[in-house]
């Protein structure tokens, strides 16, 4: 049962409320006029204190495209935030107005600190270097339109594998899945963190593999799942420079790829996928933004507990 | 250096040298209500030296945090000057408060009335893990 939950880890959703999610999202997709006023009278408050484009444009079209209304702020400095409140009390104040919250917060937990705090359901928007479900729930919908299902895929994913929370996020949900293998491709510097690599990947004894070339591990890939290397989260500028254009994907590299293999991207980039493969049928990251918006519609749906007939 | 027996209360034994404070404070008992015998570095044939508490007339308090504390140290229960009960002590599932993460990335570092909040993630290695952050904690050499 969604309605009422806070989702601030891909294990929050059981694999049977993904399915829920995701046969809702195929259904917003293939009629949206019949959602247009599903969330008439609701209003979703987006707390945003780290910036953000796609999360919370998606977000804030999922609810406006449902009927509802948004509240909030993208910068901090111009909520109570500045005056130095807490993430508890803030929440608190925004629940005797909301009906639901999306939080983005550049600190690891901080989305649980406000679900802790209030009865009204929170969506992590992606909390510093941690978790980012409703990204999971965007590249679970694309895979599952093109493959049907998630059994028996090898995924590589390749980059900043330790701080992009949409990788541990990804990892996380698909380690539920039978027969998921996995490929990681990164740097020994920015290889998943322990938390996923004991607690999540040897904790449920899934195969896995950690390599630092990509060109050798393409062909034997269903999906790779490129990420950025993320400046922000450094605490060194020389680290990030000098690991920042470790893997680019081209043409030439596609080439070594099967012909159904996915490319995905949760977004931004900057030159970890060369423009000229976004001409390739393979690459999927424009069509995965676009769901983005639809499974987070089905997923406010969901957490509100509303049906349409 | 000799401390009566107690006739009801709370013997904790044989506490690893040093760490008897430590476990004073956790356990938040009242030392100014309570009878309370702490006796530090005491002779023992087991451990060479030891910490020993004895807490006169109490004996509802909580000792969960007892077994992240000091895993070697025993605990029994006195009435009428009897071992009642002998309690075996295990690593408790979830601690408050007791560790600190260290995660400079972590909420807890900025949110000042979060609860340090860790869960038990492998009794073997007595790692713990952090609530909001996922940072995993060694106990071993606490």
């Amino acid at each position: 049962m969604l309605k009422g939950k806070s989702i601030l880890e891909p294990m929050d959703m059981t694999t049977a409320e993904l399915e829920e999610i995701f046969d809702l999202a195929d259904e917003i997709i293939a009629n949206p006029p019949r959602f247009a006023h599903a969330c008439d009278g609701k209003l979703l408050a987006t707390l945003f204190y780290e910036p953000s484009t796609r999360t919370r444009f998606s977000f804030e079209a999922a609810m406006l495209r449902l009927g509802g209304q948004v509240i909030g702020f993208s910068e901090p400095n111009s909520s109570s935030v500045a005056k130095g409140e807490s993430i508890a009390d803030t929440i608190r104040t925004i629940a005797c107005y909301a009906d639901i919250a999306v939080m983005r917060h550049p600190k690891e937990g901080a989305p649980r600190v406000a679900a802790n705090s209030t009865d009204m359901p929170v969506i992590n928007a992606g909390d510093g270097g941690h978790q980012h479900p409703t990204q999971t729930l965007t590249d679970l919908l694309t895979i599952r339109r093109r493959k049907g299902g998630f059994e028996n895929l090898t995924v590589g994913l390749c980059g900043d594998l330790k701080f992009g929370r949409t990788v541990h996020s990804l990892i996380k949900a698909l380690s539920r899945y039978a027969g998921v293998k996995f490929v990681l491709i990164s740097p020994e510097e920015l290889r998943v963190p322990d938390y996923v690599r004991r607690g999540v990947l040897e904790a449920n004894n899934i195969p896995f593999r950690e390599v630092k070339k990509m060109q050798e591990v393409l062909p034997e890939l269903d999906v790779l799942y490129m990420t950025r290397v993320q400046r922000e989260r450094f605490f060194n500028e020389d680290d990030y420079i000098r690991l920042k254009d470790r893997y680019i994907l081209d043409a030439e590299k596609m080439q070594l790829a099967n012909e159904n293999m996915m490319v995905l991207h949760p977004l931004p980039r900057v030159n970890e996928i060369a423009v000229e493969v976004d001409s390739d049928p393979r690459a999927l990251y424009f069509e995965q933004a676009k769901n983005g918006m639809f499974v987070r519609m089905a997923l406010i749906m969901k957490l509100l507990g509303i049906e349409v007939e | 250096m000799i401390v009566n027996s107690i006739e009801r209360g709370i013997v904790i034994d044989h506490i690893t040298a040093g760490t008897g404070n430590r476990i004073l404070d956790y356990l938040k008992i009242d030392t100014k209500k309570n009878t309370i015998a702490f006796i530090m570095n005491a002779t023992s044939k087991k451990h060479g030296r030891k910490d020993l508490i004895k807490i006169e007339n109490v004996t509802d308090v909580d000792l969960t945090v007892l077994g992240l504390l000091d895993p070697n140290a025993t605990v029994n229960i006195i009435e009428n000057g009897k071992i009642v009960k002998k309690i075996n002590l295990e690593l408790p599932k979830t601690v408050t408060n007791v560790i600190k993460c260290k995660n400079p990335r972590c909420v807890t570092s900025v949110e000042r009335n979060a609860p340090h909040i860790f869960h038990l993630m492998d009794a073997q290695t007595r790692e713990y893990r952090c609530e909001y952050c996922d940072e995993i904690v060694s106990m071993k050499n606490e």
